[in-house]
């Protein structure tokens, strides 16, 4: 299969690439930017006139719902949604039932995912057995099977001696922890930032204290054992200034925001809205606005979507009795577009951080346009409005705290090794 | 954001926290339940003004005095009176709130009484109900429980008619307190110029004078020259552990004795929304001595909850 991409703007972080540039795709592959190769003959050509060509989008960090939770989402339903959003690789959570603490549920889902064509997926192994934080999963049979990172999803590992010794055993051989902070007894029965709405709404508290907590002692064994950890929804203002004295130090430290936080603060829960409630809790507008100064200056790497596709029935509930978790493939690049629109950055800089950082993070080929590179490619209109409405969402989850926003940056086709598989 | 509670005309449409409520709304309850106070003291208990319509009292979490004032005010309007205990417990195995709601619905309920252990649940049931059906906030989680935070204002004003000329202390567990709450959102919004809060930290909620209160942590300054005393209740489950050492210990600093009520102006009142844990929070010489008002905000509850009733079901202002 060969396939030209012309007129399009090539954006490409990694190779610091934009320029207008027609795209040549052979057999999965990039060939060639600007001149066709010789005797190039497409057999398809898809027409970028007005539109950003640039490489397919990168999230740290989804849930698929599969296995075990079907009713909520399955994996078609999912990677049609993050193809639909322009994201071409994905890591998932462990936390699905059974919990992937085996290799053989490893395999199993990377080889579904890969029969049914659409995204990649690059799952995260739980780092301890059934993510209870008291024995190491089997770590190199998980990267064996497939893992990339090792995660507890939202369960923290409270045994510090547990947490010390995953960290060795990961910085034996070089593994990523994808670490979530919060300390879990300060956070118990919290289901709202503890501030200023959650005491006038009458909803308990989780304060940002629990974030520094937990922060301070990965922070500290991380230095101690040399293990690489990446710190995953950071959601405080204090959190970003730890990370930044962190990386100072240590260079094995990466950190990401949810494109949720990035937005949002706990004013969007107003009258109990549910599909604010969330994991991080939104926090302050103190919170917010230090999330993306230090996303700007490079504190933290990436963002990503967090998406937890939710079924409808489960959000109908009042607030702390809500499930957690918000839909959010389709929304990546249109919000990663409206903060770098807010913060005046180039939009090839804003990329970066859905695409190369990100792949980076994971250790995978993949967020970058480069010559004999696989065509992992998103197409999308920067400028084109759509209204975020259940409607038109492919996921299963159509619960998101941005329902009813009008937002700019439509993706038009996305490419996976070199085949159109989203085509709006 | 819409406010659930006001209908396009700005008119009450459902009553589920005293928060976003104007002053003039508040201020026609006050004054529709005067009305109603006459009513229990007639021969003949009843007006006519909810006649064919069904109250029905949806208690997710125990009550008997709430719940048997909000009955004995519908009746006393004539209304048809449904009282539902739903054992939270049962329900969280297999109906949700929705399906009971809408299954009252299909039986043609008129107005609904929701009292739950989790903040927002009457927000909840009120954004689904149709337009015709209206929500009364009975007390959710720690949030809200209006009716109450009304009576108190009742009771406040037939002692201390000048609001704007008082000093107000709201003693105790604020954190839990949905009546807390509810009681400093009706004070600053009718203008009473200064309200305080007395209790330790640990039963104190983040940011709590952004609510537009005074901290304190010692009684006897709290206390100083102030003109009403609010008590609050002391749950049991928080009398012993990581909150407070001991129910002694929290009498001992916190409980209202006649000698620390001394510190208040001389014609200062008390109120407390009850049950009483006398000897824990109030000692009896004080619950049941002369600048006591508990009894009275009982049967001024009864009108306050008329009021609400008659104004939501009657469109504004019924008369009796």
């Amino acid at each position: 299969m060969k396939i030209q991409i012309k007129n399009g703007r090539v954006i490409d972080p990694k190779n610091n690439i934009d320029r207008q540039q027609d795209m040549y795709i052979v057999a999965g592959k990039i060939v060639s930017l600007g001149a066709a190769p010789d005797g190039f003959v497409a057999n398809q050509i898809i027409d970028a006139s007005g539109l950003i060509v640039s490489p397919g989008l990168v999230d740290l960090s989804a849930r698929l719902r599969e296995p075990g939770n079907e009713y909520k989402a399955t994996l078609e339903s999912e990677l049609q949604a993050a193809v639909a959003g322009g994201i071409t690789s994905l890591a998932c959570q462990p936390d699905t039932n059974p919990v992937l603490d085996e290799p053989g549920l490893v395999e199993m889902l990377k080889h579904r995912t890969k029969q049914l064509h659409l995204a990649r997926v690059y799952p995260l192994g739980a780092l301890t057995r059934q993510l209870q934080g008291k024995e190491l999963a089997e770590m190199g049979a998980l990267r064996d099977a497939g893992c990339v990172g090792y995660s507890q999803a939202n369960i923290a590992i409270t045994d510090t001696q547990v947490l010390w010794r995953a960290m060795e055993y990961a910085a034996t051989f070089g593994f990523t922890l994808f670490l979530h902070a919060e300390e879990p007894f300060l956070a118990k029965g919290g289901v709202a930032h503890d501030g200023e709405v959650a005491s006038r709404l009458g909803l308990k508290g989780i304060p940002s204290a629990a974030e520094a907590l937990a922060l301070a002692s990965i922070l500290r064994i991380a230095k101690e054992t040399g293990a690489r950890v990446h710190i995953s929804r950071l959601s405080t203002a204090e959190g970003v200034e730890m990370i930044r004295t962190a990386k100072k130090q240590n260079g094995n430290i990466s950190c990401d925001v949810s494109a949720n936080q990035l937005h949002l603060t706990e004013h969007d829960i107003a009258y109990f809205d549910t599909n604010c409630h969330l994991k991080p809790p939104l926090r302050s507008q103190r919170d917010k606005d230090a999330l993306s100064a230090g996303l700007k200056d490079g504190t933290i790497n990436a963002i990503c979507s967090d998406h937890t596709p939710v079924d409808n029935d489960d959000k109908l509930a009042p607030f702390a009795e809500a499930e957690i978790g918000a839909t959010g493939l389709e929304l990546l690049l249109a919000l990663t577009l409206k903060w770098a629109k807010q913060e005046k950055i180039e939009i090839t800089s804003a990329i970066a951080r859905i695409s190369t950082n990100a792949a980076k993070i994971l250790g995978i080929p993949a967020g970058d346009l480069s010559v004999n590179s696989q065509a992992d490619i998103c197409i999308f209109d920067a400028n084109e409005y759509w209204k975020v409405e259940p409607s038109v969402l492919t996921s299963q989850g159509k619960n998101t705290p941005f329902i009813g926003l009008e937002i700019a940056g439509k993706v038009k086709t996305t490419l996976v090794n070199g085949l159109v598989v989203y085509q709006a | 954001m819409n406010n659930p509670q006001l209908d396009t005309d700005g008119r009450l449409r459902h009553l589920l926290s005293i928060e976003g409520l104007p002053k003039k709304i508040l201020n026609q309850i006050l004054d529709t339940a005067e009305s109603f106070v006459g009513v229990a003291e007639r021969e003949v208990k009843k007006v006519p003004l909810l006649r064919g319509k069904t109250v029905c009292n949806l208690f997710f979490e125990n009550s008997t005095r709430t719940r048997t004032t909000f009955e004995i005010a519908a009746k006393r309007l004539s209304a048809d009176v449904i009282s539902l205990n739903v054992n939270t417990s049962s329900q969280s195995k297999g109906e949700t709130i929705l399906d009971t709601v809408d299954n009252l619905i299909a039986m043609h309920a008129d107005m609904f009484v929701v009292r739950h252990s989790q903040s927002g649940a009457a927000h909840f049931i009120a954004k689904h109900v149709p337009n015709h059906i209206h929500v009364i906030n009975a007390g959710d989680g720690r949030h809200s429980h209006p009716t109450q935070g009304l009576l108190d204002m009742f009771t406040i004003r037939k002692y201390k008619p000048d609001l704007h000329n008082l000093r107000v202390a709201i003693v105790g567990d604020v954190l839990h307190s949905r009546v807390a709450r509810s009681e400093i959102h009706a004070l600053t919004t009718l203008g009473v110029p200064e309200v305080r809060v007395i209790a330790p930290k640990t039963l104190l909620p983040a940011h709590v004078e952004k609510l537009g209160v005074h901290v304190f942590h010692d009684l006897q300054a709290g206390l100083k020259d102030v003109d009403v005393v609010m008590m609050l209740r002391l749950q049991n489950e928080r009398m012993n552990g990581a909150m407070l050492p001991s129910p002694q210990e929290y009498f001992k600093t916190y409980g209202l004795t006649q000698e620390k009520l001394n510190l208040a102006k001389p014609d200062a009142i008390v109120l407390h929304p009850g049950p009483m844990n006398r000897g824990v929070e109030i000692d009896s010489s004080v619950a049941d001595g002369a600048q006591s008002v508990i009894l009275p905000q009982v049967t001024y509850g009864i009108a306050i909850r008329m009021a609400v009733m008659a104004m939501l079901a009657g469109g504004q202002g019924g008369q009796a």
